[in-house]
């Protein structure tokens, strides 16, 4: 890890105190996490204080953890011009809580937003205007949750009688075939197969193999 | 029966000139909207109140195909967000997934991605500038720079196989060698007609008095401005701030090249357009100089594990064979990780957060679209102007709705 980078990790959750939890590095890139309830003071802090000066928001997302108990994760994307730097602010959200808007800070983060919400269902507080965006008038549901179907529920088509297009449940003619290639030796991977003996030894060892109750 | 106070009211021409503010549709299927742009906009007499742009037409869900498809299966996905300038986002994409697998391009492919992530965007601003000046009322330019497009778009397609989705720039080099004669030929193109061309155009428009007069003072966004709404690219740089991915963060050979980023002083609608203009020569410099260095060698990496092996070798040899049928088969496995890659796309910072968990598929890919925020700013904007400025404004903001709906 770049040892700038780490110096200003250490200084502001130094700073922040209990605002920002914890820093760490993915791929030489500073991640921040943050608690949800002091997002505003952390970005705030981020785009002012002189050895930060984050000035730019440029991307809000999230991400969909479904094991988690709070199982989204919302991203805030960072950039210093001056210090030509990144960071990356992350706080845990459910469909419960609600994410203190970011739009006091940074003006960009009005339709980031409402993507985020469109997109995952997580709602923010003290945002102007968080209507739908990307997706259709009198949409239902929240289509990048990972529990949402690739097809979706509904499908569209114009109707001759009516004059209009309608919507009707998804009809697939052909089932959607996912296929897993994932390979069907994995779960072997820390077995000593005989013949085997040149195989990376796994770090807690070799798992000893089972007899296959069969028949015979 | 109307009574004589009715009567008087209506006579009385102080209160009842006011015109009530009225709301208009603009879009979805106008000319000057750029595609599938519904604008909503709050009109008072001819001034602009508040402009609310209805975007979603063109959503695909891409973010969510992407996670049901391996990594090699998504970079055509990639074509199809800003189709104007297609090879400049698979670069975010290959460059994210090259960042998670920890390997580099060969010295050759990166050469050949350049060359072809300028020679993207001289379309994407012959594109913009010409469909600018045609929103504004300039029809020769279109026709001008239309052809010279044409010409660009047949060199993708001798590269790739096709003038528009090419599916070209793959995680770990480019997807094969350029023919050969292309690159003289790439050259002869540089030193040639292109070059006329926009020179053509430059003169055409940049001295133009009614081009200047529909541009110049429009849409005005200072320093401070740019940089809260997010802006990247010619719209930030537009408004004076000297910042380039391609000289600050440079990826690929940027580093090695020698180039000059045009910044705009005044932040208007015209001063966009002098940075593009100023770019696209710019852009030529970058792609004679990436064709005088093209070295010799690979354009992918040596590893049959991402890289297919070649196909002569697939006719003889068992194992390259297995290779072949277990990446487009199963693909292959992107160790756990995440990283936000960015890169200098025509219109602004396209950047890939890409969030992978070890297995074959993307776990999350986040698109971030230049033109998502900078249509975000369109109510910032245009308040107070005209409605013909409005489409001066959506002219010069650049926007392509492949990227921005996604």
């Amino acid at each position: 890890m770049p040892a700038d980078l780490k110096t200003l990790g250490e200084n502001i959750v130094e700073r922040l105190g209990g605002a920002v939890e914890s820093f760490e590095f993915a791929q030489d890139e500073l991640v921040l996490k943050a608690k949800r309830d002091e997002i505003v003071n952390v970005l705030t802090h981020l785009r002012d204080d002189g050895a930060c000066r984050f000035t730019q928001l440029v991307d809000v997302t999230a991400a969909d953890y479904p094991s988690r108990p709070e199982r989204f994760e919302v991203v805030y994307n960072m950039l210093s011009i001056s210090n030509n730097t990144r960071v990356r602010v992350k706080v845990s959200a459910s469909e419960e809580t609600l994410v203190p808007s970011a739009t006091v800070v940074f003006r960009s983060a009005n339709w980031f937003e409402r993507e985020v919400w469109d997109m995952y269902g997580i709602l923010f507080s003290g945002h102007p205007d968080l209507r739908r965006i990307l997706t259709d008038y009198g949409f239902e549901g929240h289509p990048q949750r990972k529990d949402f179907p690739l097809t979706g529920y509904v499908e569209l088509r114009y109707d001759e009688e009516q004059k209009r297009v309608v919507y009707e449940p998804v009809k697939l003619t052909q089932d959607f075939r996912n296929f897993d290639y994932l390979s069907p030796w994995e779960g072997m991977t820390d077995i000593q197969l005989p013949g085997d003996e040149k195989a990376v030894k796994p770090p807690h060892g070799w798992r000893p193999a089972q007899k296959t109750k069969g028949v015979r | 029966m109307i009574s004589a106070g009715r009567k008087d009211e209506m006579l009385d021409i102080g209160a009842e000139t006011q015109i009530k503010p009225y709301t208009m549709n603009f879009g979805p299927q106008h000319p000057a909207a750029h595609g599938v742009l519904r604008l909503v906009l709050e009109m008072e007499g001819e001034i602009v109140e508040r402009a609310d742009p209805h975007i979603g037409l063109l959503h695909r869900g891409t973010e969510k195909l992407i996670e049901h498809k391996t990594y090699m299966q998504a970079v055509p996905y990639f074509d199809r967000l800003d189709y104007v300038a297609p090879m400049n986002q698979e670069h975010a994409f290959a460059l994210a997934t090259e960042k998670l697998l920890k390997i580099t391009a060969p010295r050759r492919a990166q050469h050949i991605r350049v060359l072809y992530a300028e020679m993207g965007r001289v379309l994407n601003h012959i594109l913009n500038i010409t469909t600018f000046a045609l929103d504004v009322g300039a029809i020769t330019p279109a026709l001008w720079g239309f052809e010279e497009r044409e010409k660009g778009m047949e060199f993708y397609e001798r590269v790739s196989g096709a003038r528009l989705h090419a599916n070209y720039f793959r995680p770990g080099g480019v997807a094969q060698d350029m023919p050969a004669g292309l690159a003289a030929d790439i050259m002869e193109w540089c030193e040639g007609s292109l070059p006329k061309v926009i020179d053509d155009l430059d003169s055409l428009l940049s001295g133009n008095r009614i081009f200047k007069q529909r541009t110049v003072d429009i849409g005005v966004a200072t320093r401070e401005e740019a940089l809260d709404w997010g802006f990247t690219g010619p719209m930030l740089r537009g408004s004076g701030v000297a910042w380039d991915l391609r000289k600050s963060q440079p990826y690929d050979v940027y580093a090695e090249m020698d180039f000059d980023i045009p910044v705009g002083k005044t932040g208007d609608c015209y001063a966009r357009y002098l940075v593009r203009m100023a770019e696209m020569k710019e852009s030529i410099k970058i792609m004679k100089q990436c064709l005088e260095k093209l070295p010799q060698g690979p354009v992918k990496v040596d590893d049959y594990k991402i890289a297919p092996p070649p196909r002569a070798e697939m006719k003889s040899s068992m194992e390259a064979m297995i290779h072949h049928f277990k990446l487009y088969t199963e693909g292959y496995h992107v160790p756990a990780g995440e990283t936000y890659t960015a890169v200098e796309a025509p219109k602004g910072e396209f950047a890939v957060y890409l969030v992978s968990d070890g297995t074959n598929k993307p776990y999350r890919c986040r698109i971030r679209a230049p033109g998502f925020p900078h249509l975000a700013a369109l109510d910032f904007l245009s308040k107070g102007h005209q409605l013909a400025d409005t489409v001066s404004i959506i002219g010069s903001l650049d926007i392509v709705f492949g990227e921005i709906d996604r």
